[in-house]
């Protein structure tokens, strides 16, 4: 697919998103939250090209969600605390990943679900701290010095998830294209060969995990400042198992992949919670299923593959 | 250190115990989930759900036994049925109709794969088992309790905890050392491990062998949650929780051995019961804290063997 056609959908794709937040009002907290997950699950989607799972990237979305609500009393301004807990997970995400990235496989899989495990049962059990499973509500947070209404931060948040999104939507393209993300893709195939061509695997490695930890760290930020209310729940294995499963869904294929999946999931989450309360996950799984076994390349994956018919006849 | 010795005896005492029953519950999940990845190489995360689910079922029986106003002691041995029903009922048809499917995939697919059953299972379990607490203690009450003479005290422990549990443990380790030691059927699972294209080049049907490891790994953790359910209600997320540790005591222990399983599931089982009665904070921590040291030291794990590099 051409530069040109990718900027033309990436764009229709926000207005498609936009439109529907302004057409069903509650929408727009779940463009939202989809959003947010999506730019946690393109970090999922580069640590793949390297054929590496994580199953612990909650950790960097629920630390930086407590950073923006601890921080939040101090300095209640959105445009401050985004970029300060991005960055604090970008930091925790080079120490760890300093660590992790020198295993690969489940090893590599199962440490990070351990640190985020970790990392949850602090959350859980230091109460004076943390409240621990009650979580802490978030106060009101200014935006660029101005308290907005409700529905006024509503809208800007969205409109924030969605630059980001198309922001590390392009970087993240840009990124695969570029020396590092054919480094990447080499450790998927044979990781000796590129250390023979003298580049150090676990280098490049580090440098995805820690644009990983980054960018989920910005999902984590948004997510809180969008429901305003954090929990211990957010760091468990589980939703770090979420994050993996809308990169399947959506296709690890393109960067559109995270974002069609986390908006396909959270949509199919919404309804059939609200049709069958008890039996949403068993939905999900479902749905998971039927995509593995028959669309392995993901909801992107089937639309190319559509396109490319039609093209053809 | 005399004096504090003096103090926490008692409290070290009971915490050796209880991290002795809790390592056999660990361990007949975590040997199940260390075979079955042994032969298909998936990190089944759907096992935590086949532990809830043996241990509902053996607890579901139980009732059932007791409402029926059959003798007691019935109870012991329905836990080894319903566990066996469950790895016989539910394994074929997952590794059939499931892992069969995404055989030679990528493995994040197959891995997946295990995801979705999990969250299938999990709200199957909650359907049929409701999510009030399910108890069970007839085989508990049933063996009473036994004084352990500790110094000039006693511990008071059931006879359950102490004997029945570590017991088939014990036993489940020396009959599953023996059987792939020393039988075929046990040696052509070790062959499937190894090396699958050789083991299918000498003749050996490795998808049955597939089947077989899968069923009887199901069955261990159905066992394990069968074995446990008279001690801790049942809950959901209990699968959920029992599946990350039987990860970090897998990837603590390395692939391997069956033995490699037991002194890892020792390992966690005594740190975690430990913290339990000194430092209750730390709880959940202590296992994947045993599991980074360990990993740091020794990358492969406890018992694996370093992976040759492949140009």
């Amino acid at each position: 697919m051409s530069r040109s056609t990718e900027i033309l959908l990436a764009l229709i794709g926000a207005a498609l998103v936009l439109a529907l937040a302004w057409a069903v009002p509650w929408l727009r907290f779940v463009m939202t939250i989809a959003l947010a997950k999506g730019l946690a699950v393109l970090g999922i989607l580069l640590l793949l090209r390297a054929g590496q799972v994580s199953f612990g990237h909650a950790l960097y979305l629920a630390f930086a969600a407590y950073a923006v609500a601890f921080g939040a009393s101090v300095v209640p301004e959105t445009l401050v605390l985004l970029p300060l807990a991005a960055l604090g997970a970008a930091l925790l995400g080079l120490v760890v990943g300093l660590f992790v990235v020198r295993y690969r496989e489940i090893f590599f899989g199962m440490l990070n679900l351990a640190l985020s495990m970790v990392f949850y049962s602090v959350l859980e059990k230091f109460y004076a701290i943390t409240h621990g499973t009650d979580g802490i509500r978030l106060p009101p947070t200014t935006f660029a010095g101005q308290t907005l209404s409700n529905e006024a931060q509503g809208w800007a948040m969205l409109v924030l998830a969605l630059l980001l999104s198309l922001g590390f939507g392009a970087l993240i393209r840009a990124y695969l294209a570029s020396p590092m993300g054919q480094a990447l893709a080499g450790i998927k195939t044979r990781e000796t060969r590129l250390e023979f061509m003298g580049i150090s695997g676990r280098r490049v490695l580090l440098a995805a995990y820690v644009l990983s930890a980054l960018m989920a760290g910005c999902g984590g930020a948004v997510l809180a400042m969008t429901t305003r209310h954090v929990t211990p729940a957010l760091a468990y294995w589980t939703a770090s198992g979420e994050l993996v499963f809308i990169a399947i869904l959506g296709g690890a294929g393109s960067v559109f992949g995270p974002f069609l999946g986390a908006v396909a999931y959270e949509l199919t989450r919404v309804y059939a919670a609200a049709l069958v309360a008890d039996a949403w996950q068993m939905i999900l799984g479902l749905v998971l299923l039927l995509v593995i076994l028959f669309a392995p390349g993901g909801l992107w994956g089937m639309g190319r593959a559509l396109l490319a018919r039609r093209r053809s006849a | 250190m005399g004096d504090w010795l003096s103090q926490n005896g008692l409290l070290l005492g009971l915490a050796t115990l209880d991290g002795l029953s809790y390592a056999a519950a660990v361990f007949m999940v975590a040997v199940g989930l260390n075979l079955v990845f042994g032969v298909l190489r998936i990190l089944n995360i759907a096992h935590g759900s086949l532990y809830a689910i043996g241990g509902y079922a053996a607890a579901s029986l139980s009732l059932f036994l007791s409402s029926r106003g059959l003798p007691e002691w019935l109870s012991l041995p329905a836990l080894v049925v319903a566990a066996a029903l469950v790895g016989v009922l539910l394994g074929p048809v997952i590794e059939r109709l499931l892992l069969r499917r995404v055989e030679g995939q990528e493995p994040v697919l197959q891995l997946l794969v295990t995801f979705a059953l999990f969250m299938v299972l999990e709200d199957l379990q909650k359907l049929v088992w409701g999510v009030q607490p399910v108890v069970s203690d007839t085989p508990v009450r049933l063996l009473g309790n036994v004084e352990i003479p500790f110094g000039a005290d006693t511990i008071p422990f059931t006879a359950y905890q102490l004997f029945v549990l570590p017991g088939i443990a014990l036993l489940t380790l020396v009959g599953l050392a023996w059987f792939l030691r020393r039988t075929l059927a046990g040696r052509m699972i070790v062959a499937v491990t190894e090396d699958r294209e050789a083991a299918r080049a000498m003749g050996i049907d490795a998808a049955k062998v597939t089947l077989l490891t899968f069923t009887a790994g199901a069955a261990l953790a159905a066992l394990g949650g069968a074995l446990a359910s008279p001690v801790a209600s049942l809950v959901p997320g209990v699968g959920a929780q029992t599946i990350v540790l039987s990860f970090a005591v897998v990837a603590t222990a390395g692939l391997g051995r069956v033995e490699g399983a037991a002194v890892t599931a020792l390992l966690i089982g005594l740190g975690r019961a430990f913290a339990v009665y000194f430092e209750p904070e730390l709880e959940v921590v202590v296992p994947y804290i045993i599991m980074v040291l360990v990993l740091l030291i020794r990358p492969q794990g406890l018992f694996g063997t370093p992976e040759t590099r492949r140009i």
